[in-house]
């Protein structure tokens, strides 16, 4: 150590206490939001002790969801399925792609890495007209394949796959050639095991990229059952004339952050790995 | 790409890239040279008839006061959420680098924000500033401040931006503390037997040695600014009060889906892929720059 910690450290820590607890403070209001009725929420201050309408509010929400509302536990049944199709439909497609750039020669391959390449640079956001057009030609709104597979392309885990395999050692290949396997096999048996952290840490990435996804839902979803939670919130906050049932709303909210959170603290590691290799 | 032993196969490669191949066609490419069509086309508000008008619609995109505002808007917004998030997080990392015991456990505490959906991080903030039971509402009417960002234009933006700034402080603490334990404890040594202090070795060693972590951070802070952000705008404040917080890809959105002004809003987004484009392009030399160190 370079010089002992005396003073400073206690500024140090206080620092990092004052983050974490500014990074926490609205979390714990809407929990506690979450536990209280209707009454104790709109009663300025609010309290910010728990109160005693855990259950209660958590079972309205996840069953009957508010007035003009649908039951959340159907929202985090669509969630949970857009965020795995995505994920995983990612993770395929680039490794597919990645493997058939990396290990063959063939004409137009410059042509498809560049036009993968092309891809980073259209988010969503600046071709929404169009993209909607192209789906409802396709007849696919109010749909899960229209809700999933306009997202599945990634240049990201394509070009980190890539990279990947370029630092696989030539030799591997040589040697599943003398043994006579050909490129599906050495993808299968050599290239995918070898993969496996990376495919972790990006899986990681993805599913949260997938769960978190707001302005495409909102366009391809119409019907209510196909709500997504993150979706669902803003529409139980639109509640007109009457009044917004915070209580309902803020266990919502909770239930829409437990499975992302969940995900990137159980898988830390594999999370900032997948995070600092790809660099998006 | 370096040469190395391959495959020689006809079609099967054509059958791997198919599937990526496919779907950027047709969602990406297509969409995309549809939009650039359609930024040189004016139709009726009905579908029924488009002609061909040239840059019209950018000129009228460029002489319309809102876009104008919308440019100001975006660029206060994206400036404000950079600066905050990159500069607390720089302070946390820092900190977070500098204790031995309980890095792990700080570490852990301030990264889950990275997990929170933008939409969502905007409705806990709107939650604490409600103006009739927020919080952080009552305590500013207490001391005397009134806060009502629903009609304040100026509150609005603050209110997105903390909400903002909350969710993009734990990606950018992430990269910091990466390129802080990267830096070689030896270098750090060395300046501390001539005499370095704390402050001086912070200014003429780790800032340098992070600067190219930071200047990729402001990139992919403005990126997120630009255009993840959406979920905020839309969920907060839908672009108001009077326009106040009416961010670029907000405009995109609501000209082509409310106004129905589909030549305007494609000329709008064929300007926000030439800023997209250009950023990438930045980040980009800066990744080149680096695997070449």
């Amino acid at each position: 150590m370079i010089e002992k910690q005396g003073a400073g450290t206690w500024v140090t820590h206080a620092i990092l206490i004052v983050g974490v607890l500014t990074v926490a403070f609205p979390i714990y209001v809407t929990f506690v939001a979450s536990t209280l009725t209707l009454r104790d929420v709109l009663a300025a201050p609010m309290t910010l002790i728990p109160g005693p309408h855990l259950i209660e509010n958590y079972s309205t929400a996840l069953f009957s969801g508010t007035k003009n509302g649908t039951p959340v536990s159907g929202m985090l049944l669509n969630s949970l399925i857009m965020a795995l199709v995505i994920a995983t439909g990612k993770i395929v497609i680039s490794l597919l792609s990645a493997f058939a750039v990396v290990y063959f020669r063939f004409p137009l391959r410059m042509v498809f890495f560049w036009m993968i390449f092309v891809t980073l640079m259209l988010p969503v956001e600046v071709r929404i007209l169009p993209t909607f057009k192209v789906v409802s030609d396709l007849e696919l709104l109010n749909s899960f394949p229209g809700l999933t597979v306009p997202l599945i392309a990634s240049a990201t885990a394509t070009f980190l796959f890539r990279q990947f395999f370029m630092t696989v050692p030539d030799e591997l290949v040589e040697a599943t050639k003398i043994d006579g396997a050909g490129p599906m096999r050495f993808f299968r048996d050599v290239l995918l095991p070898l993969s496996r952290t990376n495919i972790a840490a990006l899986f990681v990435i993805l599913f949260i990229y997938g769960w978190n996804q707001y302005l495409w839902p909102l366009l391809i979803t119409s019907d209510h059952s196909m709500d997504t939670i993150v979706i669902g919130i803003r529409r139980m906050l639109a509640a007109g004339d009457d009044q917004v049932e915070w209580p309902v709303v803020m266990a919502t909210t909770m239930l829409a952050m437990i499975p992302p959170v969940f995900v990137v603290v159980a898988m830390q590691r594999w999370f900032v790995k997948g995070l600092v290799d790809s660099e998006k | 790409m370096r040469v190395r032993v391959g495959y020689n196969n006809k079609v099967l490669p054509y059958i791997l890239v198919a599937p990526q191949i496919l779907i950027t066609l047709v969602f990406f490419i297509w969409p995309a040279s549809q939009a650039i069509y359609q930024a040189v086309q004016r139709q009726d508000p009905f579908g029924l008839r488009t002609r061909f008008v040239g840059l019209d619609n950018f000129a009228a995109i460029l002489e319309d006061p809102g876009y104008l505002n919308s440019l100001s808007v975006t660029a206060i917004f994206s400036l404000s959420v950079a600066a905050l998030a990159l500069g607390l997080a720089l302070l946390l990392a820092v900190s977070a680098d500098r204790v031995i015991r309980g890095a792990t456990t700080y570490k852990t505490l301030l990264i889950w924000p990275y997990a929170v959906a933008p939409a969502i991080a905007g409705v806990l903030w709107m939650f604490l500033f409600n103006p009739t039971i927020g919080s952080i509402s009552f305590v500013l009417k207490a001391l005397g401040y009134n806060w009502n960002h629903l009609l304040d234009g100026n509150q609005a933006m603050i209110l997105v931006v903390l909400a903002a700034t909350w969710k993009q402080i734990s990606y950018n603490f992430i990269f910091f503390l990466a390129g802080l334990q990267a830096i070689p404890k030896s270098l750090i040594e060395a300046a501390a037997i001539d005499g370095a202090g704390r402050t001086r070795r912070f200014w003429t060693i780790i800032l340098p040695l992070l600067s190219p972590t930071a200047f990729f951070l402001l990139v992919v802070n403005i990126v997120y600014a630009f255009f993840d952000t959406f979920g905020i705008i839309h969920a907060v404040t839908s672009g108001g009060p009077a326009r106040a917080t009416e961010i670029l890809v907000y405009k995109v959105y609501y000209d082509a889906f409310e106004a129905l002004d589909l030549g305007g809003s494609a000329a709008q987004s064929v300007i926000l892929m030439a800023i997209v484009i250009s950023l990438t392009v930045v980040q980009f030399r800066y990744v080149e720059r680096r695997v070449h160190y």
